[in-house]
C-alpha cells in the first residue's frame, strides 16, 4: 500500500498570461504519506494545490489522482479531497457548527450524517465549546482549526494543507501538526505547502522544494540536510583572518558568508567543528545541528521574494 | 472569426446539475437567519408609497379614463420590488461574497462547480425577488388596489423578472473592478428605469424616442406593464404577450451570459 501512488504529474504546466507559474513539474505522491511542497512566494507551490485539487485548468501537462484525470473527473476527486485553504474563506454568515453542515451540503452528505460528523470534528479540533458561535469571534488559532475540521467533513482520502500554520502561535502550531499525524495514521494522505523548514521537518517524509515554477530537489528531509548541508554546521563572527583560516583548515567545505557571521557546512562527520573550536578562541562561535533551512536556502537563495 | 470565437466564449451553455440547490440554501439559510430585519423593506417601502403618492400626491392626479392614482401604482410597487430585490441581491451582495468573503472560492473546493455556484446566485436572487413582491403584493391587496382574479399571475411573473434582473446584475458583478463601481449601473440604469419605466405616470405621456428606448432598454416596463394588468388596474391585452416575449428572450440570454463573464472572471 504504502507504495501505491495516488497523485501523478508528469509535464505539469500552467501559464497566467506571459508569466508560466508552474512549469512542466513531475512528482508522485504516494498513498499514506505526508508529502509537503516547499518553496519562496511565488514558487508555484499553491498554483500546483489548485491543478490537484480541479480548481485551476491546467496549460499542459498530465495531472492524475487515484488514477482519474483531473481535466475529465474534477467531481470524482473533488469528492475524495479535503481542502485547508490559505485564506480564511470560512462563511462569517454561519456559527461554527453550521459552517460545517452547510458545507456538508456541498458534497451531498445528508443532514444526520453531517450533524454527527460535525460534532466528532469539533470535538476532533478542540472547538466543541465554541459550537454556536460566529466566525467573527474566532481566533486565528481556532479559525485554522475549524477550517481544517471543514476540510474532514467529507471524509475525505486526500487532505491539502496550503500553508496550515501560517501565522499561529506555538501551541496552536504544535495542535495542528498532532493532529496531521493522528490522520496520518488513520490513513490520509497529506499534502502540505509551508515556508516554514521546521514544519516540514517534523511533519513530512518527503518534500520537493519548488522555486520559480520548477522543482528543484525532492526526497526525504534528513537525505536532503545530509546531501546540501551536511551534519553540522559552524557559525562564527566575520572576521577576515578567521575566514582565511576557516578556507585552509577546511578546504572541502562550503563557506557562506552572511551578514555579519560566517558560516561553514561540511560533509566531514560529527566533532570536527568542536576539535577546532577547542584549540581556537573564536568570537561568538557556535556548532548546531544542519537543518532544512540550510538546505532551503542553498537551494533558493537569499534574495527577498515578493 | 475572431467574433465567432468570442460568442462561444460568452455564450457557451453552462452544464448544471441538481447541485444548485445547495448554493441556493446556503443564501436561504443566511436570509432565514435574519428574516425579521428582511421583512421590513418590502413592508415599509409600499406604505411609504401609497401613503406619500397615492394619498398625498393621488388627490393632484387625473389619469385617462379615471382610474385612481393609488391604482395605477400599487402594481408598479410590486414590479419596483422585484427589481431591486433581484438585483441588489446578485451586484452589492454577490459581489461581498465572491471578492471579501470568498464564498464562492470555498464552495468551488467542493464537488459544486463555479457555474453551478453562480446560476445558485441567480436563482436566490430571483426567490428574492418572489418574496419581497409577493410582500408587497400582500400589502396592496389589505388597501384594497387588487382587482382581478388572476392577481396570482404576478407569483410566477416575479421569479422570471427577477432571475432577469439578478442576471444582468451578475454580468456587472463579474466586470466591476469594486464595490463602489456599482453606482455606475445603480444610477445609470436602474434609477431611471424607476422613474421611467410607466410606474408612477403612464408611459404614454413619455415622448415617443423615450419610449422607444425604454420599451428596448428596460425590463421594469415589461414587468409593470405585466403587474399592471394582473392586479386589474388595466384591462388584458394580447400585446402584453409582446411583453412577456421580451423577458423570456431577454432572460436566459442574460442568465448565460453572466455564468460565462464570471467564469472569464474567476478560473484564469
Amino acid at each position: 500500500m504504502q507504495s501505491q501512488v495516488l497523485i501523478e504529474a508528469k509535464g505539469l504546466t500552467k501559464k497566467f498570461g506571459d508569466l508560466t507559474a508552474v512549469d512542466h513539474v513531475s512528482f508522485q505522491v504516494f498513498n499514506g504519506e505526508i508529502f509537503g511542497f516547499l518553496g519562496p512566494n511565488g514558487a508555484g507551490k499553491t498554483t500546483t494545490m489548485k491543478m490537484v485539487n480541479c480548481v485551476l485548468p491546467l496549460t499542459a501537462g498530465i495531472l492524475t489522482v487515484a488514477d482519474m484525470d483531473v481535466t475529465k473527473r474534477a467531481r470524482d476527486i473533488k469528492n475524495m479531497i479535503g481542502v485547508a485553504p490559505q485564506e480564511d474563506n470560512l462563511d462569517p454568515d454561519f456559527t461554527v457548527f453550521h459552517n460545517l453542515i452547510v458545507y456538508a451540503r456541498y458534497f451531498d452528505i445528508s443532514n444526520v450524517v453531517a450533524e454527527k460528523r460535525a460534532d466528532e470534528l469539533l470535538r476532533f479540533v478542540q472547538l466543541e465549546e465554541k459550537r454556536n458561535v460566529l466566525i467573527d469571534q474566532l481566533s486565528a488559532g481556532m479559525k485554522r482549526r475549524l477550517i481544517l475540521a471543514r476540510a474532514l467533513i467529507n471524509e475525505p482520502r486526500i487532505l491539502i494543507l496550503d500553508e496550515p500554520t501560517t501565522g499561529l502561535d506555538p501551541q496552536a502550531r504544535h495542535l495542528i501538526w498532532d493532529k496531521a499525524h493522528s490522520l496520518q495514521k488513520q490513513g490520509v494522505t497529506i499534502v502540505l505547502t509551508t515556508h516554514y523548514m521546521e514544519e516540514a521537518a517534523q511533519l513530512c517524509d518527503r518534500i520537493l522544494i519548488m522555486d520559480n515554477g520548477k522543482i528543484i530537489e525532492e526526497g526525504s528531509p534528513e537525505n536532503l540536510i545530509r546531501k546540501h548541508a551536511g551534519e553540522e554546521v559552524l557559525e562564527v563572527a566575520y572576521d577576515e583572518a578567521v575566514l582565511k583560516f576557516l578556507k585552509e583548515t577546511f578546504p572541502e567545505a562550503r563557506l557562506d558568508v552572511v551578514s555579519d557571521r560566517i558560516q561553514v557546512f561540511t560533509s566531514q562527520p560529527k566533532g570536527v567543528f568542536s576539535q577546532v573550536l577547542r584549540k581556537f578562541d573564536f568570537k561568538a562561535a557556535m556548532i548546531r545541528d544542519a537543518n532544512l533551512e540550510d538546505v532551503f536556502l542553498k537551494l533558493t537563495g537569499r534574495r527577498l521574494r515578493e | 472569426m475572431k467574433t465567432q470565437r468570442n460568442l462561444t466564449l460568452y455564450f457557451r451553455i453552462p452544464q448544471l446539475s441538481y447541485r444548485v440547490w445547495h448554493v441556493w440554501r446556503r443564501d436561504q439559510d443566511v436570509f432565514m437567519k435574519t428574516y425579521k430585519v428582511n421583512f421590513i423593506p418590502p413592508l415599509i417601502e409600499p406604505l411609504l408609497y401609497l401613503l406619500g403618492l397615492g394619498v398625498g400626491l393621488g388627490g393632484f392626479v387625473q389619469l385617462p379614463g379615471g382610474l385612481r392614482y393609488d391604482v395605477f401604482i400599487a402594481p408598479a410597487l410590486v414590479g419596483v420590488s422585484m427589481m431591486y430585490a433581484s438585483f441588489f441581491e446578485c451586484t452589492y451582495a454577490s459581489f461581498v461574497r465572491m471578492y471579501y468573503q470568498k464564498t464562492f472560492d470555498a464552495i468551488i473546493a467542493t464537488p459544486v462547480s463555479l457555474e453551478e455556484v453562480i446560476a445558485g446566485e441567480m436563482l436566490w436572487g430571483a426567490t428574492k425577488s418572489l418574496i419581497n413582491s409577493s410582500i408587497v403584493l400582500g400589502v396592496i391587496s389589505l388597501f384594497g388596489l387588487v382587482r382581478a382574479p388572476f392577481f396570482w399571475a404576478i407569483l410566477p411573473l416575479s421569479f422570471l423578472v427577477g432571475l432577469l434582473f439578478s442576471s444582468i446584475a451578475m454580468c456587472f458583478t463579474a466586470i466591476t473592478p469594486n464595490i463602489d463601481s456599482f453606482n455606475y449601473p445603480a444610477f445609470l440604469f436602474i434609477t431611471p428605469m424607476f422613474i421611467l419605466s410607466g410606474t408612477f405616470f403612464p408611459f404614454s405621456a413619455l415622448p415617443i424616442q423615450l419610449q422607444t428606448v425604454a420599451n428596448i432598454l428596460f425590463p421594469l416596463t415589461h414587468a409593470v406593464t405585466l403587474t399592471r394588468a394582473f392586479t386589474g388596474a388595466e384591462a388584458l391585452s394580447p400585446t402584453l404577450l409582446l411583453n412577456l416575449a421580451w423577458l423570456l428572450v431577454t432572460t436566459p440570454f442574460f442568465f448565460v451570459l453572466s455564468i460565462n463573464l464570471m467564469k472569464k472572471r474567476l478560473i484564469k
